[in-house]
């Protein structure tokens, strides 16, 4: 097994693709007279395309356009602003994934309300939270659960847990999406133009590859689904491009190690277990009708929005251009607040602040000024 | 009953003298220096070397060491990076109400076989019991006093062409620590490499003059150290991704939890910049002493971007390095 993951990161084999995906790049070019855009949905690919080189190596040959697939970056500002205000309630524990604490709401963050002395503990895990919940039975628990497909089955199973061994003072409050209702509307608005997909490896395991036939079937657009090795992400951009030569719009399973057609069952049935559709706000985009789940109403006991109520007013605009960033529609170093107003330290928006954003990537490995 | 550190040992009266007695002196012991409130020392050198530096660590206890050893070895290896021979330290304890007598006996302990490791002396030192919840268990303070001769004088002008060596392997303690932690439900064996590092040093600077500047990279990592470096000379560095030496086992931590090998702690590891032809000298003097087996060139200093940290990717681009910024935090999928 070590052997075949080492082949996923072989210089070798990427220097070969390389040089492939140049070739069939410029006959693209050639025949439609642009370079291929390719969007990779999924943060860890954009943060995967940035660091390995591969995006920088591409420059000239491949558009790389950064998709909304980052959890953090998508949350919106409400959110963050509810978040902070949960956590100033009395006699209470927040636990929450580690990026999601720096990331700007309108005036804070919840690294600032941790510093003003709130409870706020980074967990790896939502069952965590829960241990938490049962070591702590004098407090209110509550984690915040946001994510994707990849992260929603494991909320649920904390749900599942704390349900059944009754901790009545542990509690989720939920923001998640889906990937989806995104991609249909960014392909029915075609404010940017892409030409295939390079579809998320993670949520892909839970989805499964037959998920995606919509995009083929109905968008005319192929989309391979890869993983994150140089090998990996260089074999999944000349699959697509390949497809789009031959005019043959079809999704591609690259990452049949571990996604299978029908994707993992057992997850599923986990998510439909818990969670219902829901409407949910995007950060920069807005709301979206059945973006995404929120807890089913038999187990509304476990949902905190319930629970414990905050009043969010509309936050202020600045003149982070994040929305726009995780639409594809402009490069992180085209927003006036990067680099400068807007760095990992001092962040600004979610997308320079998560571990799989955009600008993040951009800032990070990037730049070389 | 299991005896606990209370208020009372941190008095000044009996229980305090008893616990300097049963635990500190016993360890340390009362050196001829130690007899009046201030420790006087024998410094034969022109020049001294001074450190100070606070040790707080969660756990207390992680697999390779304890906040004891770190303590020690922390400080014995400010100074020896700075081209000085570490020879006094003195010690501060901050405890925490009900902090466990058992467990303090075990850090110092530690710090004793490790001050004995690196040859030197524990002179001086301070204990206060603080209430429960005011400190998080036992926080250590050490300072170092060591001397400088001129043969050994850095930092060196640092130039176009100097290699860029590091003992080992690359952020074993970040991981050791994050997975002692046990907040990953990460089966690892990995120890941290917390170790002194003075005697290499010693061996590094006696086999060469051409060394220019030695760092032990510690927090922030290799990445945020050699940017230092960088900064604080106006010299440019490029670092080769393929050679940097990590276990498998860091890099599947890092690539699982997000992390950066580069930006994550080491306590027992050293970087050395050298002049390109004692390159192999240095190296081959390195691999002799255990603490330097896998000692391998991992960069060099180029001429363009002074003040820059490159990495050159495997792939052939090449990526500028920043300090580490914030907490490197994990991510969520």
């Amino acid at each position: 097994m070590l052997e075949t993951l080492k082949q996923f990161s072989n210089p070798e084999i990427s220097k070969i693709l390389l040089e492939k995906i140049y070739e069939v790049a410029d006959r693209y070019k050639n025949k439609f007279g642009k370079e291929p855009a390719l969007m990779e949905v999924c943060g860890s690919h954009t943060m995967a395309v940035a660091k390995t080189g591969v995006k920088k190596l591409l420059t000239n040959h491949v558009k790389l356009i950064s998709g909304p697939g980052c959890p953090v970056c998508v949350t919106d500002q409400k959110s963050i602003d509810a978040m902070i205000e949960l956590s100033e309630g009395e006699n209470r524990i927040i636990c929450s994934f580690g990026d999601m604490i720096r990331v700007p709401g309108t005036k804070r963050t919840l690294m600032d309300a941790k510093t003003d002395g709130k409870d706020i503990r980074i967990v790896y895990s939502p069952v965590d939270a829960v241990k938490v919940a049962k070591e702590n039975p004098n407090k209110e628990v509550v984690f915040l659960g946001i994510g994707f497909e990849t992260t929603i089955p494991v909320l649920a199973v904390a749900l599942k847990m704390a349900d059944e061994e009754n901790i009545s003072n542990f509690s989720m409050w939920v923001t998640t999406k889906l990937v989806e209702p995104i991609l249909r509307k960014l392909l029915n608005e075609g404010e940017v133009h892409v030409d295939g997909f390079l579809l998320p490896g993670h949520v892909s395991i839970v989805l499964g590859k037959d998920h995606y036939q919509y995009l083929a079937d109905e968008y005319r657009v192929p989309g391979v689904i890869c993983g994150f090795e140089p090998v990996q992400l260089l074999a999944g951009i000349y699959q697509t491009i390949k497809l789009l030569l031959n005019e043959t719009p079809e999704i591609i399973n690259a990452h049949r190690h571990v996604v299978r057609d029908k994707g993992n069952p057992q997850a599923q049935k986990l998510m439909e277990t818990y969670f219902e559709l829901s409407h949910e706000a995007w950060r920069g985009i807005g709301v979206i009708e059945n973006s995404g789940l929120d807890i089913k109403k038999e187990y509304q006991h476990l949902n905190a929005k319930l629970r414990f109520p905050v009043k969010i007013s509309e936050p202020k605009k600045t003149k982070c251009r994040c929305g726009e960033v995780i639409r594809g529609l402009i490069q992180p170093e085209q927003c006036s607040l990067f680099a400068k107003a807007c760095t990992p330290t001092n962040p600004i928006g979610p997308c320079m602040v998560s571990g799989e954003g955009s600008c993040a990537a951009s800032y990070q490995y990037m730049r070389e000024d | 009953m299991t005896e606990k550190i209370s208020l009372a040992h941190g008095d000044g009266g009996e229980l305090a003298h008893r616990l300097i007695q049963d635990v500190f002196v016993a360890a340390f012991k009362h050196h001829d220096h130690a007899q009046l409130d201030a420790a006087l020392l024998h410094v034969s050198s022109k020049k001294l070397a001074v450190s100070t530096d606070s040790f707080v660590i969660k756990p207390v206890f992680f697999p390779g060491g304890n906040i004891g050893k770190l303590a020690v070895a922390g400080t014995v290896n400010d100074i020896a990076v700075s081209g000085a021979t570490p020879l006094y330290l003195t010690v501060g304890f901050i405890l925490e109400e009900g902090f466990l007598y058992k467990d303090l006996r075990e850090i110092v302990t530690a710090m004793a076989i490790e001050a004995k490791k690196a040859n030197v002396k524990i002179v001086a030192g301070d204990t206060k019991v603080v209430e429960r919840g005011s400190v998080d268990g036992i926080f250590i303070n050490t300072t170092g006093i060591g001397v400088v001769t001129d043969e050994s004088s850095l930092p060196r002008k640092i130039e176009e062409g100097d290699s860029v060596i590091i003992s080992g392997t690359i952020g074993d303690h970040g991981v050791a620590i994050l997975s002692a932690r046990g907040e990953l439900g990460l089966l690892t064996e990995l120890k941290s490499d917390c170790a002194s590092l003075n005697a290499l040093t010693v061996d590094i600077l006696n086999s060469s003059t051409k060394v220019k500047i030695m760092r032990d990279p510690t927090r922030g990592g290799v990445a945020t150290t050699l940017v230092e470096i960088c900064e604080d000379f106006q010299v440019a560095m490029e670092l080769f991704e393929d050679a940097l030496p990590i276990k498998p086992e860091v890099e599947g931590a890092c690539d699982i939890l997000g992390l950066e090998p580069l930006y994550l702690a080491n306590e027992g590891k050293l970087l050395v910049i050298v002049a390109k032809e004692d390159e192999a000298k240095v190296l081959e003097v390195m691999k002799r002493h255990e603490l330097g087996k896998n000692a391998t060139s991992i960069g060099q200093v180029v001429a363009e971007g002074q003040g820059k940290l490159f990495l050159k990717m495997t792939l052939g681009s090449r990526r500028r390095l920043n300090r580490l910024t914030g907490i490197q935090l994990p991510r969520i999928c």
